[in-house]
């Protein structure tokens, strides 16, 4: 499944919010068509990773940060790298759904087509990317509705679908499951599985279990520092650092 | 706060609090009645006399021969509050929008204080600076200016005096952006910020944003504050009557003298002599107090809407 070329590589990347010191040197890469799961306790740091892989970071008041990211071996913070540009290869879901209330359904999937002026049938990509996102036979007879009208799973998995349709070749996940029962968890965890075929992804979780089940790799931090990052069964099964193995087998967190 | 509170709990205290608040609330709205009640028993002989759909057409104020019509006075306030309205929500909404969305926090009070003290400011001062400062660039400037470059309309043709609708709509503008400004910033606050970062993270620019996720949550707010700014406009009468010409006219052009319905009742009230002159009077305030009445009820309303979100994020 890996072809082991590196998607994402991060060297020293230090992040601040005004005097919070959020993550310190961080640096590891991420293999093409792989899933790495990011976990740790709150506050250390897992949010803060993904953004800044891409560039939300910076949107936030006060918040600095130095290091390098590469995808593709491209500078992130080279001259000529528009943030826009970036985030449209380098797609995000939230921990919260958060589909456009005033869109309808069908609109929210194509707000990104017509974000950034793809032309061709729309109609047809929008269908592709609700179908990968498993929910085209749960909404394609009600898709000119509000997608309030959806239940929290399926507005997890229509703004998935709405990432998905510009063609992203990293896809962030922020904790996208941490708000869903276990049902739309289950349902989202198998379309990972699915992405990862035509994707790198990242995903932050709080939910160890759902990091052994979906990752190849993972990363645990704690306090701002990648504590120890490595295939998931090592880390889950065999982990190097004592803080690790307190972590995933819940003695604290 | 639990549904129904256990009957024990009641005390007294609580008791005769919920009473005082309730006879002084209840107070507010009997004096808001009375008010709609007096004066329409002193406009009352008017309007019959005249007849209501006669007194609102009418365009001659004559009260020596009591002739009574309302119309200069309304198209007047109509011409000038829109007009503020025109001038200012651009503005407004351009500033309110780059103070929550563009600059830096820090930036955004450093603005929103002046803007907000610009609303304390009397009445009478924004007329006086409108005579003495606005009028004379009206007239020698702007005026000349807009009659070279758009004077194929009627809206900028005829004697360039400073004083008339435009001074008028110019000052509104000034005096109704504060209140704009500010509403649609705390509308704007309310935005959740997952919704941007939704935008943002599909490759949207700051502006596209804006558009997409931003102003359709605020427009119902937006549209409130709007409003809240018109009742402002057409209630105003101490720095309109100072500009705005008090000259009995319905004219297209914007450079002309007019008359607005605060204007006429300030100016004529404390000499009104014979029950129809004051009737007269009294039913131009009767228009007036139900106009705003009625767009400051809808503004509060819409604002009302989007402050609980109709489009709320949920998980």
């Amino acid at each position: 499944m890996n072809n082991g070329s590196k998607k994402i590589e991060v060297q020293k990347l230090n992040a601040w919010f005004g005097a919070t010191h959020a993550l310190r040197d961080v640096s590891l890469s991420v293999e093409q068509n792989s899933v790495l799961a990011v976990i740790g306790p709150s506050g250390c740091g897992k949010t803060t990773f993904v953004r800044c892989i891409n560039r939300m970071h910076e949107l936030s008041p006060s918040a600095r940060q130095s290091g390098r990211i590469l995808v593709d071996g491209q500078d992130l913070h080279a001259r000529g790298v528009d943030p826009v540009d970036l985030r449209r290869r380098v797609g995000m879901v939230f921990q919260r759904a958060n589909p456009f209330p005033t869109m309808s359904i069908y609109d929210n999937v194509a707000a990104g087509l017509i974000l950034n002026g793809i032309g061709g049938k729309h109609r047809d990509l929008v269908e592709k990317s609700l179908r990968q996102a498993a929910l085209w036979d749960e909404v394609k007879d009600r898709l000119p509705q509000s997608p309030l009208s959806l239940s929290g799973g399926q507005q997890q998995r229509l703004c998935i679908a709405r990432a998905l349709t510009i063609g992203p070749e990293v896809l962030l996940m922020d904790e996208p499951a941490s708000a869903l029962d276990p049902i739309a968890t289950a349902k989202i965890e198998e379309l990972i599985r699915e992405l990862q075929e035509s994707l790198t992804i990242v995903i932050v979780t709080h939910n160890m279990q759902q990091a052994a089940r979906v990752s190849d790799w993972t990363a645990f931090f704690y306090l701002g520092e990648l504590v120890e990052h490595g295939k998931t069964e090592q880390i889950f099964s065999n982990p190097r650092e004592p803080r690790t193995e307190d972590y995933v087998t819940g003695k604290f967190g | 706060m639990p549904e129904e509170a256990p009957r024990a709990r009641v005390n007294l205290p609580d008791r005769a609090w919920a009473l005082g608040q309730g006879v002084l609330g209840g107070g507010v709205l009997v004096v808001g009645a009375l008010i709609l009640l007096e004066l329409w028993r002193v406009a009352a002989p008017a309007l019959q006399k005249v007849g209501l759909w006669h007194f609102i057409t009418g365009t001659t104020w004559d009260p020596v021969r009591d002739l009574y019509g309302a119309l200069p006075f309304i198209y007047g306030t109509v011409v000038t509050s829109v007009l503020g309205l025109l001038i200012a929500l651009p503005v407004s909404l351009g500033l309110a929008l780059f103070l929550t969305e563009m600059s830096p926090p820090r930036f955004r009070t450093a603005i929103s204080f002046p803007i907000s003290l610009l609303a304390g400011i009397p009445s009478v001062v924004y007329g006086l600076w409108g005579l003495f400062v606005l009028v004379p660039i009206l007239r020698h400037k702007v005026e000349p200016f807009l009659s070279a470059t758009l004077g194929f309309l009627p809206f900028f043709r005829g004697a360039e005096i400073g004083l008339g609708y435009l001074a008028a709509g110019v000052i509104l503008a000034i005096m109704i952006l504060p209140t704009i400004t500010s509403i649609s910033i705390e509308v704007l606050m309310t935005v959740p910020g997952p919704l941007r970062e939704a935008a943002l993270a599909l490759g949207a620019t700051r502006w596209e944003a804006i558009r997409i996720a931003v102003l359709p949550h605020a427009r119902a707010g937006i549209l409130g504050a709007t409003i809240l700014g018109l009742g402002r406009a057409l209630g105003e009468t101490m720095a309109v009557t100072m500009v705005i010409g008090n000259s009995l006219n319905i004219s297209l052009s914007l450079f002309a003298p007019g008359y607005s319905l605060p204007a006429i009742i300030a100016n004529e009230f404390a000499e009104a002599s014979g029950v129809l002159h004051t009737g007269a009077l009294a039913a131009l305030g009767l228009i007036l107090f139900i106009v705003t009445l009625l767009l400051n009820i809808l503004a509060r309303l819409l604002v009302r809407m989007s402050r609980r979100g109709p489009a709320r994020v949920t998980a």
